[in-house]
């Protein structure tokens, strides 16, 4: 499907090097630690690309990359063609409309002091859209989109659970009708029981408002379930990048390997076998 | 036989708000040598069922109510304070979820680890430093000698929790309660924690019971299951026939909640969440808990009384007015092979 259409989003070896400083009253730079170390990939428009690896892989750096909120070291992120590393603020800003993110810890994403109206409401106010009255209209819809009741607009963050919560985030992101969401580890710090509520909520507004994904989580079963295609980092580096279930049921890089041998599943029988495996996969990789 | 006996155990915490109902009826056996597990989301009690079999719950605002923990014979809920400290780390260790905050950043390991030895047992300190190097290469830390004089900031997440699992074992406990020990750590991590765990249980002869959210760890570690819900038990088997036949709604609804990456229909189709979120502890529903989640509830017998644990076939206890097998139209439960 990615040959079909022009991509939405084209990252081509990226970068993002942050300096190791030493001194005290002299600072110098002393090396690198190479976050994200030259990272290229396509993301389809309507697609998700799913992007897993374990903590300090590189991936959320890679995400505030392709959104400006870093500046990449070097490397091009182009967005329906437009190259955004060199886009002044002004630019930019305009294209923050097409592309937002929704982040991993909805207890520390959304401001206590703000009610969920002002929240979700935000963004509209930034980008000057709409008179107050359509926005408090829109603002109703999106959070009804999302299964929040709308009538809570005027309450704050606390009052809410970790999963409305993130609905509130969801509507956020949503606000400004854009093309590519970057879902940072959004159910991370979920229960099972609401994760699912809020992956199924995810693909439904996908279907709806045909949206793309760049979805970034540590945890393959998630990843795996949401996604048309995976791309595996380690240490900075893309390991590996296909179709979701050539990537998972055939991996070809090593650590991909280990990385899916290590996942425990629910079924004791399978568990026996894997766990053989896995200590086998973990042997060679110390060797290697 | 069981080496720990859990019985009815109750324990509420009394707050300004009113009281919370956090363990309310929880009633397990943990038999010698075999490995329970205990499944829930979070605020489902397993915590404080840990925390108040090794009497470590903040007292106040909480206390047992009721119930009784017996561990080779004695109830540790009647001991003193002082008695129960000759079982804690003695008999009874526990582990704890976050490695970065359970050791003390000002004190090297060593220090930590000798101290829990000299606490149960008469040696010196020399005596005590080679035992916790000894440890610290049981749990597969490399170069264990000199790594005793660190402070814990030098570790790894999971190098850190190897260092708790060595203070864990520094005095042969017969039962290790391990409280989700793995989640803070990476995928590859977890598995060879948990492999390290497996092997240690094997060599120490000991009993655990691994404290977890995680269907996965569970289904990879238990020998026997217990699914806690709103503070109780409402499921409780081991583990082949509670995965092949899982009978409570919750349990069932859990299992279909949670994403896969192998086996049929992973991506195609939706995940079963479960509506709704787990019920207020100070005032949870009257009869059933998990009724006004549950996909069949509806009868008086959801509504108006509250369901027993009760055993459903032979070493399967399930809380519920409508398990699995007897749903109208349901199949037999699987033949349960090993």
């Amino acid at each position: 499907m990615s040959s079909a259409k022009a991509p939405l989003l084209q990252v081509t070896d990226l970068h993002k090097h942050f300096p190791i400083r030493e001194g005290l009253l002299i600072e110098r730079k002393v090396g690198d630690v190479k976050a994200v170390d030259g990272v290229t990939f396509d993301v389809a428009p309507g697609e998700t690309l799913g992007l897993v690896g374990e903590s300090g892989s590189g991936k959320s750096t890679t995400g505030y990359c392709i959104l400006q909120l870093m500046k990449p070291t070097s490397g091009s992120v182009k967005f329906e063609g437009t190259e955004l590393t060199e886009l002044g603020r002004e630019d930019l800003r305009r294209m923050r409309r097409e592309m937002q993110i929704v982040f991993q810890d909805p207890y520390s994403s959304l401001d206590p002091r703000m009610t969920v109206g002002d929240i979700v409401g935000e963004p509209l106010v930034v980008h000057k859209i709409g008179t107050r009255k359509d926005r408090s209209a829109r603002i109703r819809d999106l959070l009804d989109v999302v299964g929040f009741n709308p009538s809570y607009t005027n309450r704050y963050p606390h009052e809410f659970s970790g999963g409305q919560r993130q609905r509130i985030g969801i509507a956020r992101a949503l606000a400004l009708s854009p093309k590519l969401i970057v879902c940072d580890e959004p159910v991370s710090a979920l229960d099972v029981s609401i994760q699912a509520q809020i992956l199924n909520l995810l693909k439904d507004l996908q279907n709806d408002f045909g949206l793309t994904y760049l979805f970034i989580a540590h945890d393959l079963a998630v990843v795996r379930g949401m996604s048309d295609r995976i791309a595996v980092m380690n240490r900075g580096r893309l390991v590996e990048i296909g179709r979701a279930e050539d990537v998972y049921t055939n991996p070809q890089d090593d650590y991909t390997k280990a990385l899916l041998s290590a996942v425990p599943i629910p079924d004791p029988r399978a568990m026996k076998e894997r766990k053989a495996a896995r200590r086998k996969l973990r042997h060679a990789l110390a060797e290697s | 036989m069981a080496l720990l006996e859990v019985d009815d155990l109750r324990t509420h915490f009394f707050t300004r708000e009113g009281t919370v109902r956090a363990v309310d009826g929880v009633s397990f056996a943990v038999e010698k040598g075999k490995t329970l597990g205990i499944v829930g989301e979070s605020g489902c009690g397993k915590s404080v069922t840990a925390l108040s079999i090794m009497g470590l719950i903040p007292k106040p605002p909480a206390k047992i109510v009721s119930g009784s923990v017996m561990y080779e014979g004695s109830d540790l809920t009647k001991l003193s304070e002082r008695e129960l400290e000759d079982v804690r780390g003695r008999e009874i260790a526990m582990i704890f979820q976050d490695p970065m905050t359970s050791l003390n950043p000002t004190l090297t390991v060593g220090t930590q680890i000798t101290e829990t030895i000299r606490r149960h047992y008469d040696v010196s300190q020399k005596q005590a430093n080679k035992k916790a190097a000894e440890l610290l290469e049981k749990v597969r830390i490399p170069r264990a000698a000199e790594r005793l004089l660190d402070y814990p900031h030098r570790f790894s997440g999971g190098m850190r929790q190897r260092v708790m699992i060595a203070i864990a074992l520094s005095c042969d406990p017969k039962l290790l309660i391990a409280d989700e020990p793995t989640t803070a750590l990476d995928v590859t991590v977890q598995a060879s924690v948990l492999d390290l765990l497996d092997d240690l249980r094997h060599e120490y002869d000991m009993s655990m019971i691994i404290i977890t959210h995680d269907m996965g760890v569970v289904a990879e570690a238990a020998d026997d299951i217990i699914v806690m819900y709103a503070g109780q038990v409402v499921e409780r088997a081991s583990t082949l026939d509670l995965f092949d036949n899982p009978e409570h709604p919750y349990t069932e609804a859990l299992l279909g909640a949670l994403p896969q990456i192998e086996g049929a229909n992973v991506r195609d189709g939706r995940l079963t969440a479960i509506p709704g979120r787990p019920p207020d502890l100070i005032d949870p529903p009257a009869a059933c808990r998990f009724g006004p989640r549950c996909r069949y509830a509806g009868s008086d017998d959801c509504t108006k009384h509250e369901p027993q644990l009760r055993e459903i076939r032979s070493g399967h206890w399930v809380r519920s007015a409508h398990p699995a097998s007897e749903r109208a139209g349901s199949r037999k439960p699987q033949e349960v092979g090993s």
